[in-house]
């Protein structure tokens, strides 16, 4: 398994489109650093207020909330990219069946190409987060938490690739990324009508939307470290950031993470299976 | 104990039987030819037989053990019929992940002997997508032959390939033969299964309809002699025949000049089995 993920790693290293990544990377940190400095300057005047906002915390959570729905998108894109034709696509092309043919084993395949995509886009979310974080920071505002929004934003990466792993063993390669990135809207689609729920206080919408993000916990992880953002704010910081586009996520308790494991378990098994049954 | 047992084997696509009952063995040390027309099933027998796709009934065992098992794809090295290696590796690379996953402890030695056996010596640090078609089958050649497989499953190896091409991989499926690997080559050239294997079978329809050795296949076609009064063909006459008739044409006053016996092709053979 770790061969086949050195090889999988390697690949999408050296292949150009990481090159495209990297330097669109940048472009979005340079046009981020420059929103974030912008935002936060002007929103420095408004401190002492005589509503007791804390002005910073509103901005700084919003912008860097707004950067880790980009961060989720590029990771998920990322995650797709590296795994979506990793059975049939690669089946099709020919690049499957001289490695399948070795004693190695179709589930250890799998997981090496799962342990690979998710270690990439891992580690990318997590170092362009890391980066939003010290250019907000230097802007003027740091956020609450910083561990569990960047380790949010990884598990959410590994379960979208969990999710294109088991597309690829049936769909080809085109209807696997239209199939991930519906999944992946129906998932950003449910975290903003909890947000409506929220600001509106309707107990049904947030129902609808805590279930769904619960079949789908890319979302959840990504609300739950969204929360984390300022989850030290109160008061009327705390009401104003709710009301925000990012503002109106909440923690997902103790059993997100148990749970969004076991889920990445439960799919890949199923992709398993049906990768073991699979003619070539 | 033969390389590959092959006991009547059925594959079933829906309603489409790719195989109806296939019986074939390839001996220790033997270069078995698999012949047949499109469609004819050969494939998806070469794929069975390494794990790649399940049989729907029969059995298929590499020295002993079930096809696609662990045991079993130890012992194999396959070359598919359509098959890529992915255009940012270079030629090394390619062979030292296939060394891995074979288990091969055979290191840059066995690799640079690989690379120099398909004649893509001087290509070791060439990337994949740098390279023609025939070189590319060239390192799927190399690539099967990684941890020295005993047995060895060829599906069209030269179909890419110029005739200089086909010369070195027929020189390398005799040098095989002789270190003692057993082969199994699926093969549309008929020249080319005739020059290099002990053991032909022919499939049409999911079936072995004709086998044995290129001689056995070879039956005598006639017997032609030219004489002063132009060239005469005795059909189906064999070499036991061509005394009499040429003690008989000179009884009869004929001046005989050549006397040639007449075997019908492996070409012949293949027609009549797959018409």
């Amino acid at each position: 398994m770790t061969v086949v993920a050195a090889h999988a790693i390697r690949e999408s290293l050296r292949r150009r489109v990481f090159a495209v990544v990297l330097v669109l990377s940048i472009v979005f940190l340079l046009l981020y650093a420059w929103g974030a400095g912008e935002l936060l300057a002007d929103v420095s005047g408004f401190e002492g207020n005589s509503f007791l906002v804390d002005a910073e915390t509103v901005a700084g959570g919003t912008i860097l909330g707004l950067a880790m729905f980009a961060i989720l998108f590029l990771g998920a894109v990322l995650a797709t990219f590296l795994t979506i034709g990793a059975v049939r696509g690669d089946a099709d092309r020919g690049l499957l069946q001289p490695l399948i043919v070795r004693p190695l084993g179709r589930t250890a395949y799998l997981g090496g190409r799962l342990l690979a995509a998710s270690a990439v886009s891992g580690a990318y979310v997590v170092v362009l987060f890391g980066a939003c974080t010290i250019l907000t920071g230097l802007a003027g505002w740091w956020p609450h938490r910083f561990v569990e929004p960047a380790l949010g934003l990884a598990a959410a990466a590994a379960v979208i690739a969990a999710l294109a792993v088991l597309g690829s063993v049936v769909f080809s390669s085109t209807a696997n990324g239209i199939a991930v990135f519906m999944v992946f809207g129906a998932g950003l689609t449910a975290g903003l009508l909890g947000q409506i729920g929220e600001a509106l206080n309707s107990e049904t919408l947030d129902t609808i939307s805590d279930i769904a993000t619960w079949i789908l916990p890319f979302e959840a992880l990504y609300q739950d470290g969204l929360a984390a953002l300022t989850a030290d704010a109160g008061g009327t910081t705390e009401a104003i950031v709710t009301l925000g586009p990012f503002g109106g996520a909440q923690g997902a308790g103790a059993a997100l993470w148990p749970f969004a494991a076991a889920y990445v378990a439960a799919v890949f098994a199923a992709a398993a299976a049906l990768f073991g049954r699979r003619d070539l | 104990m033969a390389a590959l047992d092959v006991q009547g084997l059925v594959k079933r696509y829906g309603a489409v039987e790719a195989l109806a009952g296939v019986d074939l063995q390839v001996g220790e040390g033997r270069l078995v030819g698999l012949l047949g027309p499109n469609g004819a099933g050969k494939s998806t027998l070469v794929k069975i037989a390494c794990g790649l796709v399940r049989a729907t009934a029969g059995t298929v065992t590499v020295a002993g053990a079930p096809a696609g098992t662990l045991q079993a794809r130890r012992r194999v090295g396959y070359l598919a019929e359509l098959f890529r290696f992915p255009g940012w590796a270079r030629a090394d690379e390619v062979l030292a992940l296939h060394q891995k996953l074979a288990g091969s402890d055979g290191g840059a030695r066995e690799r640079a002997e690989l690379l120099d056996l398909v004649g893509l010596a001087g290509a070791r640090d060439r990337r994949v997508e740098a390279m023609s078609k025939g070189m590319q089958q060239r390192l799927g050649l190399a690539q099967a032959l990684v941890g020295s497989p005993p047995l060895l499953l060829l599906d069209e190896p030269t179909s890419a390939l110029d005739p200089v091409g086909r010369r070195m991989v027929r020189a390398v499926l005799l040098e095989l033969k002789e270190r003692g690997h057993s082969v199994l080559l699926n093969s549309h050239l008929l020249s080319e299964v005739e020059l290099v294997c002990d053991h032909v079978a022919i499939m049409r329809a999911g079936r072995v309809v004709t086998a044995g050795t290129p001689g056995e296949l070879a039956r005598p076609r006639g017997v032609e002699i030219e004489t002063a009064n132009g060239t005469r063909l005795y059909e189906g006459a064999g070499r036991d025949d061509a005394p009499r008739i040429v003690a008989d044409l000179v009884a009869a006053g004929e001046q005989v000049y050549e006397v040639r016996l007449l075997r019908s092709t492996l070409e012949d053979v293949y027609v009549e089995a797959v018409s």
